[in-house]
Order: C-alpha cells, then structure tokens, then sequence
C-alpha cells in the first residue's frame, strides 16, 4: 500500500458515505417511518413501528457503508487488461490490526445497543403483544385487564368474553383504549393468532393457554389472519375485527351475551384451555395453582355444577 | 499424531500375514451395481416393505377404516431405501466381510459407465453428486415457479388448497434437503482432497454410501406426491404431521434417510480434512474454502442426528400410535418444534458457511491480492458454528414457551451476526487497492456479497422480539430466508461451478453465456424476493392462497421475475450443454492462474491426483509478492524434506513422500 493514497480514499469514502447515511436516514425518518405497518392502532403496534424504524435508521448506514465500499473498489480498483502488473500483496494486505479489531469492535457495539433497546422494548410493553405463555413474567400495569380467549380451530378463529358470561362469537370487537389480554388457545394443531393491526401474535397450541397483551387507542379496523400453517384452509383462515369506542363495546358485549345465552348454556364451561374432557382428567394443562373455574380465574364466568 | 499419506493400507500392503480369504466372483457388467439395479431394488423393496406393513397392520381397526396403513407405507419407503442401497452395490463390501470374503475392488474403468454405479474416486463421486443435487434444485425450481403461479391472483385458484399447500411443502423440502448438500456434496467431496494435498478421502465408501442415500432421499420426498403429498410445509410441525395422510410418512422417512446422508458425508469430510493433510499442510495454510467445510462438517455430524430422532419419534406417534408430540396425552408439541429447530438452526449455518468459503476462495484469485484476514475468516467460520446451536428458539418467539428466554436467544442470535459479518471483513479487505478481473466467478461472488447482505440485516430485524411479532410466519421471513439461501449459497455454488468446472470436466464455460446467466439470475432474483419483504411487512402470512386485495401489483411482480429467474437456469443449462458436450473447449489446467493446490495438478487430474504426495510450503494466497514462492513441492525428495518441512514434519511418513515406493503407482487409489 503506497502510503498517500490511503487518506485520500478513506476521506472520499467517508464523505459519500456519511452524505447518503444521513439524508436516507432524514427521508426515512420523516417520510417513510410514521407509515410503518403494523399502524398505530394499539401500544404494542406503535411499538412494533417505532422498534422497526429504530432498526432501519441504525441498519440503513451499515448497509451503505458496505455498498458505498463496494462501489467504489469495483470501479476505482478494477483490472484493465493492458496493465498486468500485479497489485501489491505482502504481509500488509493480509491484515491490518488496527481495521480488524476496529471492525470488531464497531459491530460488536452494535450488536449489543440493538439487543439492550430490544430488551427494553420487550418488557417494557409486557411483551410487546407476543405470546408469553400460560404464565406471563411481563404483565401490564394496568388494573382493568379486558380478558379475551381466542380459539383457533380447523380453520377459524372463534373469540370467547369470560367477563360478559363466556359467550362465543365469530367477531373479534375490542374497545378503544382499553388494555387487552388475548388468551390463546386451540383444539386440534398449531395455529397462530395474528391481528395484524393491533401487533400482536401468539401461537394457538392444542391444551396451552397463550397469553399476549395490548392496550388499544383509537377506534380502527383490523385483519386477524393465522400465522401458522394448520393444514388445507390456513390460507383461508382470517376474519375481520374492529376497535370500537367503550360504550359502544359494552352495548355490544351485553346484548351478544343476551342474545346467545341459549347457545352459551350448550358450550363447554369456560376454562384456559380445552380438552377432550374439561375437566382436563386426560391430561388438560392449567397454570400453576389455577383452577380453571375459581371465580377470580374466570374473571367471573360461571360454570355448571357450581 | 500419524499421518498416512499413502494411499491405502490393505493387508498385503503393509505387509501383514493376512488369513487366506476366498475371493468374491466378479459379476458380469450389466448384473454389478449400478443405477438401474438400484431402480429395481427400490421398487422391489417398496412392494415387499408395503406388503409386510398391511400384514401387520390390518388387524387394527384405525387402518381398516381409514383406507390407509401408515405402518406399510413407512416400511415399504423403509425397505425400499434399503433396496436401492443394495442394488448400488452399497452392502456389497459389509456382506461380503461378514462372509468371510475379501470383497474385489471395483474393475478400473474408464468408460463413462463408471459414473453409474458405485465409485471410490471422489472425483467421481463429486460428479455425481453434482447431477443429482442439480436434479434437485430443478425440481425445486418447477414447483417454485408452480408456487408463483398460483400466488398471481389472490382470489382465484389454479390449484386446489389440497394440491397448492403440497406444492409449497414439497418445494421447500426438496430445497432445504438439497441446500444441505449442495456445496459439501459435489465441491467439497472433489475439492477437499485436492486442496489438503490427500489422493483420496478418509472412507471412500462411506463417500459413496452418502451419496446413494442422498439420492434415495430424492426419490423419497419425491414420493410424498404420489402419496398425497404433505400439509405441512418444510417444517413438518405436529400435532398436524400426526394429522396428515401418507405424504407425511415420505416426509418423515425422507429427512431421516437425507440425515443419515448428511452424518456420513459429514464425519468423513472432519477425519479426511483433520487426518489427511499433506506434510506441510498446516493449519495456517489450510484453504479457507476447507475452513469452511470443516466447520459445516462439524454441524452436519451434530446437529443432524437431532433431526433423524425427531422423525423416528414423529413416524412411532403415526405408526405405533405413541404420543411423543400430542399434548392430550403427556407429549408435547413444543417437542417437535424444539428438536426441529434444534437441527433447524444449524442447518442454516449448514446451509451460509460453504457459501462463505466458495466466495473468500474466489476473490484472491479475481483481485489478484491474498485473502484480508485470514485467521479472522477461519474464526469467525468456527465461531458461527458454536454459536449457531444456541440460537434456535428465535424460531419460536411467539409460541408461548419459556417467555423469559427471549432476551437470552435475542442475544445469541444477534451476537452471532458479528463472526458472520466477518466475511464482509475479509471482501472489503481483499478489494482493497485490488486488481478486479470481472470474470463469471468473481461475479457470482460480488453478487452473493450483496445479496447476502439484504438478508443478513433482515435477519437482525427478525431476531428483535418486538418487530417480530409483525414479521414472523409471513412473507418478510421468506425473503430473509431467500436471501441468505437462493441469494447467498446458491450463487455462490454457481459462482464456484463456473470457477471449478474447467478443473472437474476439462471443458471451459462459455463466457458470454455465463455472465448472461448471471446478469439474469442476478437481476431477477432480486426483483423477485425484494418485493416479498414489503409483501410481507402488509401483512400477506407465508404459505396461503389467498391475500389482500391490494398486495396483488407486488406479487406480481414477484410472480413475473420468478418465471425469467427460473428461465435464467435455461441459459445455466444451455451453456453447460454446450461447453461440456457439443462443442468443447478444452480447458488449461489452470486458466484462472490461482494459487490453488487443486489448481497445480494436471487435467484431467489423474486418478491417484497427485504422483507423489506434495510438500506444502505456503497458503494459496501469496498473490502479489515478487518472491515466486511456490505454493507446494508437487515431486518432493528427501533433500526438501530434510530442509523446507523438517521443523513440520513430525507427521510424515517419509517413505511414501519421497516416493520409495508406490508414488507412481498407477493403481486405483484404494484396494
Ligand atoms: C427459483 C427460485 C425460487 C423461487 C421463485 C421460490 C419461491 C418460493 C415461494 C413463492 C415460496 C412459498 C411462499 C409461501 O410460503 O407461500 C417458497 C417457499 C420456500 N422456499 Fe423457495 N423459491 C425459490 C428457490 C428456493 C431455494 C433455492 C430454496 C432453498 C435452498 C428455497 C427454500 C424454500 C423454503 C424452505 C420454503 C418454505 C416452505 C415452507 O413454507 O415450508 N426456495 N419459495
Ligand atoms: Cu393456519
Ligand atoms: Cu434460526
């Protein structure tokens, strides 16, 4: 390496690089980012948009730099068929302290600010609206808790409202501004609860009750789509949702559970999860020390017998 | 530590006073092992296994009423394998040793009929491993461009939800099974040798073997079609798999005899490249393309064998009717999904790190610099093989189990993106004030660079517990997936085709060709999976029929690049065709003027690959020193024994390097 030259391609290369970094990361940041999926329709969602956008602004000038490099070797440093000297080799271009345990470095701190946002990402929200199974270690801090069990079968959703007599019903509603724990269960394979704009997924495991929260903000409409491969019709397996205001949710919710009381009387009691007997005799998994029909676990959902 | 660097030690060689043996016959040629008694002792098999399997099972009410007897379906494939094995020729040795025989090396032949049937040369097994893992990914390719058909429209169906989800499973299968093997198969199994300076690999027929089982892993997950195919895509997870009709046993069946393929090639690639190293061949100057097969060789010994117990388990809860994945009754389905992962995980490394290997090889040659880092690249090719059997619950964040574990596979997964980055590392540094010769390779090796990039970064996005509860199970995971397999090992592969073939057929390439195979491969790859990330940030989940509405312009997209993607192999195919067959173009022996070991023998290289066993004196990549250093003695004596290796060569056995005896020898390598 002819000693020179060194500075006066690094300075170019840094120029480029930093004049690209910079003004991709403004366009992203002002135009792109705020349009994000999955929306901001709910906190978990929101936090998924701004978790992602968080990752592009620092992912983008990585790439870039990579790239910026690639160009400008392939072009500054390309053969040309008349001059046939070869480039210098030697020890030099074998290595080079200083870049390697720099490299290292850099991308080690990368790595390890990207895992410690993603961390707090992750506990602060109450697991950001992923599945935390039967016994959630990140719960939210808020005391009004809206539960609803989610069943997956082959191939539909059907959502149960512990707190409004356990009706079932075909429509997933939710009130605004209203923190949400989304039981999920299933009674055959694996499928997944996915409501796309409310940024939350959880997988639906046959006799495993899935916790996911969310707290909702405004009124929307969401898609729910299983995001789990569960055999001939998963392709065919969504249905749509809507975030309405809490007034209108409660005339919902109570004049359903007039309505399909009949119906609800036929259903298995409530419970977490769903065995061949509901007494869970063959089997069936309950969260430590819950009974599936203690008042308080059922969030006031009664059960025959009792 | 004893390094035999002959090439064989049979009994009357080394001088010992073997018992008398009674001499096996030879066959006549058309009833010795060969493809198509192969053919015949796989359908004999099936139809034997299949009858057994109804004997035992039609007492069982489940069987009779439900028109299918999973029980004959896994001992016909079962059987069937074990047919086809028998017919290549693959039990003669073993049965003939139990016998009390001493089996016949197979007759020397020179004939193209050699590449029929069971071999002991790699450089034949190489071949063959070349045409059925491109078998392989012919088929994969028609059932992606099937895929993409249907995926045209979002409401109207070319296929039924039946036929379409068993063209999904079987395509990523047939892909995954032949990913596993498509580098370590055909470039590892002719290369190693010849880049450590060995005339042959550590166990020939167990090279052989793993080739053949390899092949009937073909015809197996093949045969998931004919049986209904499998609902369950390439990751086979239960309680469905216990649910699936007669595909599923093909799946199960095939991934255990793929597994079984993969530990063989795998254990042999470790001993050759740890014991079969020439004199001087020392562990700094290893080729780093062998690094890298080092390292996947150590995965496929270790993780596969997770994989083969996974579908015994999952086979006994179809058969037997145990419970090993069904949570009702005391299984688990987490089980699957963790020992699936388990081997899952590193089959992805299994399926990056020759790819790093080919593309590292290729740019000291094409820059006309030694390689930025050597050591760093070695490490950093180990360090991801550690690392990778940590990581594998990223692929169920979402799934419930052990929540408070997500920070801890958030960290490996992502810490492991750092002895990945090195490759960056070592490109960058090679570019460096370098000469560039844009010839096809050095192609395919810049484009496997950028492509691997986009889907390394998409995979920081993934391990990111929140973002991915947006992005898991939906289309942004099949083209991360994409990227670092289609975009990074396969261009690589073909990267490392057009580099090597002129060495393993004798023929150049066409140029032109090549570089418009690249230029189209390149272009319409990308074109065809960037999309795929939008698609599935909107919310399009992976493996259905049916999408939004409005996600219909860039599926499309997707849809037509996909078809000229495919057609690009066309060009592939033609040009192989062409340059191999109908109008060959004999090839130097070193056109590309590489350093390489494999790159100083003669083409064709001989049987025996090297007359005497070389005497390595450097790493392949002194480019630009003026100091001529060879890279290797290729006729060693005693007097560069005494001076240039001594202080190395403690491990030698100086008889066969001076070449006393046997150097020459034109016998085939091994008795
Ligand atoms: C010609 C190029 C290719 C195209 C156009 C293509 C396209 C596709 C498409 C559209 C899907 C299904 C998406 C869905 O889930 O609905 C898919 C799945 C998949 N592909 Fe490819 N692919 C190609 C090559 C490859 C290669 C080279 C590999 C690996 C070596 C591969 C591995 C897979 C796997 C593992 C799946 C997942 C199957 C599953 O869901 O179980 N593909 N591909
Ligand atoms: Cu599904
Ligand atoms: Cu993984």
């Amino acid at each position: 390496m002819n000693g020179g030259g060194e500075t006066h391609h690094f300075r170019r290369l840094g120029v480029i690089w930093a004049v690209l970094a910079v003004a991709f990361d403004l366009v992203y940041y002002f135009a792109i980012g705020p349009h994000v999926p999955p929306g901001t329709l709910t906190s978990t969602a929101s936090g998924a948009q701004f978790d992602f956008n968080i990752l592009f602004l620092v992912a983008f000038p990585v790439m870039a730099a990579v790239w910026v490099y690639w160009a400008y070797a392939l072009i500054v440093w390309r053969g040309s068929k008349s001059d046939l000297a070869e480039p210098e080799g030697g020890p030099k271009s074998r290595g080079h302290l200083g870049i390697q345990v720099g490299w290292i470095a850099t991308t080690t701190v990368i790595v390890l600010g990207v895992f410690v946002f993603g961390t707090v990402e992750l506990i602060v929200p109450a697991g950001a609206g992923g599945g935390e199974g039967p016994s959630p270690i990140w719960t939210p801090t808020s005391h009004e808790v809206l539960p609803i069990q989610v069943i997956g079968q082959q191939w539909q959703f059907t959502y149960r409202y512990p707190t409004f007599g356990g009706f079932e019903s075909r429509q997933l509603m939710v009130p605004a501004g209203t923190t949400i724990a989304f039981h999920v269960t299933s009674l055959d394979v694996i499928h997944s609860f996915w409501a796309y704009q409310l940024g939350v997924k959880a997988d639906a495991n046959p006799s495993v009750d899935n916790v996911a929260y969310t707290t909702t903000k405004q009124p929307g409409a969401f898609t729910v789509r299983c995001g789990e491969l569960c055999g001939l019709w998963h392709g065919a397996m969504y249905n749509f949702g809507k975030v309405v205001p809490k007034a209108q949710f409660f005339v919902w919710a109570q004049s359903t559970e007039h309505r399909s009381a009949a119906n609800t009387k036929n259903l298995p009691p409530f419970a977490y999860t769903y065995v061949p007997d509901a007494n869970g005799a063959n089997g069936g998994y309950y969260p430590d020390n819950v009974d599936p029909y203690s008042k308080v676990e059922t969030y006031g959902a009664t059960s025959p017998g009792k | 530590m004893a390094i035999d660097t002959r090439e064989s030690v049979s009994a009357e060689h080394s001088g010992h006073t073997a018992p008398p043996v009674r001499p096996t016959r030879r066959r006549p040629g058309w009833l010795g092992p060969h493809l198509g008694r192969a053919l015949v002792g796989a359908v004999g098999g099936y139809a034997f296994g299949h009858w057994i399997g109804n004997v035992i099972g039609s007492g069982y009410i489940n069987v009779q009423g439900s028109g299918q007897n999973d029980v004959a379906i896994v001992l016909g494939l079962s059987i069937g394998v074990v047919g086809w094995l028998a017919g290549a020729g693959m039990l003669d040795y073993p049965l003939a040793k139990i016998a009390g025989r001493e089996p016949l090396p197979p007759a020397p032949s020179k004939s193209w009929t050699r590449y029929l049937g069971p071999a002991l040369d790699h450089k034949v097994i190489g071949l063959q491993y070349t045409v059925v893992v491109l078998l392989f990914f012919f088929t994969g390719g028609l059932l992606a461009m099937a895929i993409r058909t249907e995926l045209l429209n979002p409401t109207s169906h070319v296929f039924g939800p039946g036929t379409y989800i068993s063209v999904v499973s079987e395509h990523g299968t047939i892909m995954m099974m032949m990913a596993s093997s498509i580098v370590i198969g055909p470039l590892g199994n002719w290369l190693v040798p010849l880049m450590i300076g060995s005339r042959r690999m550590a166990f020939p027929r167990v090279e052989s073997f793993s080739l053949w089982i390899f092949a009937a892993g073909y015809l197996v997950i093949l045969a998931a079609l004919p049986l209904g195919g499998f609902p369950t895509g390439w990751t086979g997870y239960a309680p469905l798999q216990t649910q699936a009709t007669g595909g599923m046993d093909a799946y199960l069946v095939g991934f255990a005899v793929i597994g079984i393929g993969m530990i063989c090639a795998g254990f042999n690639l470790l001993a050759t490249i740890i014991n079969y190293r020439a004199p001087g061949m020392t562990w700094s100057r290893v080729p780093i393309f062998v690094w890298s097969v080092l390292a996947t060789a150590a995965l496929l010994t270790l993780a596969t064998p997770t994989l083969v117990a996974a579908g015994l388990f999952g086979v006994l809860d179809r058969t037997a009717q145990t419970a090993f994945f069904v949570n009702e009754h005391g299984g688990s389905s987490y089980l699957w999904e963790n020992l699936f992962w388990f081997f899952g995980h590193p089959e992805v490394y299994i399926m990056a790190l020759p790819g790093f290997g080919i593309v590292a090889e290729i740019f000291p040659v094409f820059t006309r610099k030694p390689l930025f880092g050597y050591r760093i690249a070695a490490a950093g090719m180990i360090g991801v093989a550690l690392l990778s059997f940590f990581v594998w619950q990223h692929h169920i964040f979402q799934s419930g189990i052990n929540p408070d574990m997500r920070p801890l596979f958030m960290l490996t997964t992502e810490l492991i993106s750092i002895p990945t980055g090195f490759i960056f590392l070592n490109t960058m540094g090679t570019l460096w004030k370098a000469k560039i010769r844009y010839e096809v390779p050095m192609l395919f090796a810049l484009a496997m660079g950028f492509n691997f990039l986009i889907g390394g970064i998409s995979g920081v996005f993934l391990s990111d517990v929140p973002v991915n509860v947006t992005v898991h199970g939906s289309f942004f995971v099949l083209a991360h997936f994409h990227y670092t397999i289609m975009g990074g090992l396969v261009f690589a592969f073909f990267g490392g085709l057009y580099y090597w073939l002129p060495k393993m057929t004798g023929k150049m390439m066409d140029r032109r060709l090549g570089k418009w195979h690249f230029w189209a491969m390149f272009i319409f790859f990308n074109l065809t999976f960037l999309p795929l990330f939008l698609v599935g940030l909107l919310g399009q989940p992976r493996r259905v029929f049916e999408y939004a509405q409005n996600l219909q312009t860039l599926n499309d997209v997707s849809s037509v690049s996909a078809f000229f993607l495919g057609a690009s192999f066309l060009i592939f195919v033609f040009n192989f065709v062409k340059s191999i067959f109908l109008e060959p173009k004999p090839a130097p022996p070193n056109p590309w003027n590489s350093l390489g070991l494999e790159w100083q023998t003669p083409t064709p290289v001989p049987a025996y690959n090297f007359a005497r066993i070389p005497v390595v004196l450097a790493d392949p990549y002194h480019y630009g020193t003026s100091d001529g250093q060879a890279v290797a003695d290729l006729g060693p004596r005693t007097l560069s024994l005494a001076g240039v290796v001594a202080p190395a060569a403690g491990a030698l056995d100086a008889q066969a390097v001076t070449g006393e005896e046997g150097s020459a020898d034109p016998r085939p390598p091994i008795a």
